[in-house]
């Protein structure tokens, strides 16, 4: 039994290793048609695996359905890291707060939803457009006026927020009156909260949810960013902790009786499918892959190399590092929309700050500066050490599977003995390679020059 | 005058870096600031791309008043700085890194025209177009880090030790180069270590010496400068 389990995990895991290479191979395809076709198969091979039975369970069992649906919204948060620590160079501990941010914001809104409760929808919505809207049209005045400080800046930003915040609350609190007849409650569920109305509102949600982190980390990136990269990364470990500390109190000093502070949050509704994990998580793919081969990723890249030269090509590096820094959380706040409808049920503990460090392993792990890495490296950790280990650990008593957390640091330690550059280095896959092939010597030694 | 600059205080925290310097640049002229290590050459090359910020004094480029101007508008209004040290965007290609370059235009035409001047000087470059810029020799570093300073379009610019580590026949070629780029109409302030060559292709030159300029004038008459031949020209 356990040498079988051994063997089907190791198969299990090279499995997914093939299929992600499947996927980026595929998705960089010349012909349209085969992008399309190949995304369908991608998206449908997992659907059938989770439903076809062999024996008495699916081909993936229930166990690692969850693995998978976990491994896709730590991609997502992984990914967003690589983005502003790999790429950009801006060492953050920040990840986890954004990615709980996205979970509580987007469980909120389908939450109150399905409770007959409109104004998560209608708050969270109108505030994070409008947000957006204040914050370029902010962006735009003080470009014109030369050489505002930050912390004058950082004013302007602050008193639009809670401008637009209290706007946001009275247009909710006005409109919802007219839209919670049509929402039932949980027991009798009106025609807005089920069927389509539902999958709208979930996607919505999880995109609100994603603006909304981006918006927080633009506010809180705007003056830490210029600390520079240490005190950065010190000052978003203070922001992980705030956010896991509101979280613990969210019924008694936020006005979110809903999350039930350090209770957790239950009765979110389980609304994350494989097409919805699989959807976002090709979403933030296809748009980090865009963003790093765009003029505006070789910025992002000019930035980390070289502040001194970056600044003297014209490159205006607080914009540079605040966009990336958006972005990232964007990403981390999508994937804890979705991490939120698929498990349903949120704890303030799944975000304490040393799980924080998860995301950040797993980066350095697949290799800083390579999505395939960070991908890779987010399904088979998840797979090594929630599944694998896990199980075969389990199997020599109740609390054995705890020496995982014995033995993973033991398995990175060595890894960066052997490969310091990361499970992959720069190296790319298919469709996040660069637009033209490059010499693979070349990208070696250009590794070890940077290193050296 | 293309640029003026009067009265710099510059600091590094409690060190007085630049104490008080003024000089000014003519329209098409090679202009060198010489002096010995930590002089405070690189700070002013640095002050004058907004890099740094002076404590007091003034720039004027094209007489305009550019002092507290952000780096990333001193660039588009036509000053290029090519730093010491080369410092290579490593990640990236030649290519790249010449696109980098013109990271403040917009016209891909005119881009690609800056590009093919570049190759002009620099026909290396043309042959290592797809190859990482981390990999390329010191030389050629040097080169490329030029010719990307080349690339915003520049009036004005800022060479600091461009013949940093080449081999004797590179650091001529490389000198040539810059009379030839000063020759289509770009006037150059050139930070050299090597104060005989600068001076040689030189109009002007500064000596700097702790913060201070000590002397000043046509670059024939300080190559004759017998301070200047004991102290800088080993001769
Ligand atoms: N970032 C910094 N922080 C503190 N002091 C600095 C810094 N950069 C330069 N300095 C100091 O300012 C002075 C001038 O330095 P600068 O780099 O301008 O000299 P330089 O003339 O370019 O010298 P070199 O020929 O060695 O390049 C030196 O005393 C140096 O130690
Ligand atoms: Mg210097």
């Amino acid at each position: 039994m356990e040498l079988g389990f051994l063997i089907g995990s190791v198969v299990k895991i090279g499995a997914i290793l093939a299929y992600l290479y499947g996927l980026l191979w595929v998705l960089g395809h010349k012909k349209l048609w085969v992008k399309i076709v190949g995304v369908v198969a991608a998206f449908a091979i997992v659907q059938l695996a989770f439903t076809i039975t062999i024996g008495d369970s699916t081909i993936l069992n229930e166990f690692d359905s969850g693995l998978v649906f976990q491994a896709a919204s730590m991609t997502m948060i992984a990914l967003g890291l690589n983005l502003i620590y790999g790429f950009n160079g801006q060492f953050s501990l920040g990840q986890w707060g954004f990615y709980g941010i996205g979970a509580y914001t987007a469980a909120d809104i389908t939450f109150r939803w399905i409770n007959g409760d409109s104004r998560g929808l209608l708050v969270v919505g109108i505030g994070s457009i409008l947000g957006a809207v204040m914050i370029l049209g902010i962006q735009k005045w003080l470009s014109r006026l030369r050489g505002v400080p930050v912390l004058s800046a950082f004013t302007f930003y602050l008193f639009g927020s809670v401008l637009v915040g209290a706007v946001a609350v009275v247009i909710g609190n006005a409109l919802n009156p007219a839209i919670s007849p049509l929402l039932g409650s949980a027991y009798e569920p009106g025609p807005l909260s089920q069927g389509i109305w539902l999958q709208i509102v979930y996607f919505l949600a999880i995109i609100f949810a994603g603006v909304f982190a981006g918006e927080v980390s633009f506010l809180f990136g705007l003056p830490v960013l210029s600390l520079g990269s240490d005190y950065f990364g010190i000052a978003t470990l203070g922001f992980t902790i705030i956010v896991n500390t509101l979280m613990l109190n969210s019924d008694t000093i936020l006005p979110f009786p809903e999350m039930k502070g350090g209770r957790g949050m239950i009765g979110i509704p389980k609304l994350t499918t494989w097409f919805w994990a699989f959807f976002f998580m090709l979403m933030v793919i296809i748009i980090m892959r865009n963003v790093i081969h765009s003029s505006t990723g070789r910025t992002i890249l000019a930035v980390r190399e070289d502040e001194t030269a970056a600044k003297a090509m014209g490159i205006d590096l607080a914009s540079t590092k605040l966009l990336t820094f958006v972005i990232g959380s964007f990403f981390a706040g999508i994937g804890g929309g979705v991490y939120a409808h698929y498990i349903g049920f949120l704890s303030p503990g799944t975000f304490d700050f040393l799980a924080g460090f998860n995301p950040l392993i797993i980066v350095v792990f697949g290799g800083l500066g390579s999505m395939t890495g960070t991908i890779a490296a987010s399904f088979g950790w998840i797979f090594f050490l929630e599944g694998l280990l896990r199980v075969l650990l389990g199997q020599m008593g109740p609390d054995a599977p705890t020496w995982r957390f014995v033995l993973y640091p033991i398995v990175l330690l060595l890894l960066m003995l052997i490969r310091p550059q990361g499970l992959l280095g720069t190296v790319e896959w298919g469709f996040l390679k660069a637009p033209f092939v490059r010499p693979r010597e070349n990208q070696h030694t250009a590794s070890d020059v940077v290193e050296g | 005058m293309l640029l003026d600059v009067k009265n710099l205080n510059v600091y590094y925290g409690a060190i007085h870096a630049l104490q008080g310097i003024s000089f000014h640049i003519e329209e098409g002229e090679i202009v060198s600031l010489i002096g010995a290590n930590g002089a405070g050459k690189s700070t002013t090359l640095r002050t004058i791309s907004g890099i740094l910020r002076p404590r007091s004094g003034s720039v004027h480029f094209k007489g305009e008043d550019i002092t507290t101007t952000p780096a990333e508008q001193i660039v588009r209004r036509g000053i290029s700085h090519v730093p010491e040290g080369r410092k290579i965007f490593a990640p990236l290609t030649v290519r790249e890194n010449l696109e980098m370059g013109a990271y403040t235009r917009d016209d891909p035409d005119e881009i690609q025209k800056s590009m093919d001047r570049v190759f002009v000087s620099f026909p290396r470059l043309k042959e290592r177009l797809n190859q990482l810029g981390g990999t390329l020799s010191g030389g050629e570093q040097q080169m490329l880090a030029t010719g990307r300073g080349m690339m915003s379009k520049p009036s004005l610019i800022l060479l600091d030790e461009p013949s940093m580590g080449l081999s004797p026949i590179l650091v001529e070629e490389i000198f040539n180069i810059i009379k030839e780029i000063n020759s289509q109409g770009t006037s150059i302030l050139l930070v050299e270590q090597n104060a005989l060559m600068a001076l040689s292709i030189s109009n002007r030159a500064y000596v700097l010496e702790t913060g201070r300029i000590v002397l000043e004038g046509n670059a024939d008459d300080i190559k004759n400068n017998p301070q200047v031949k004991s102290a800088y020209l080993g001769i």
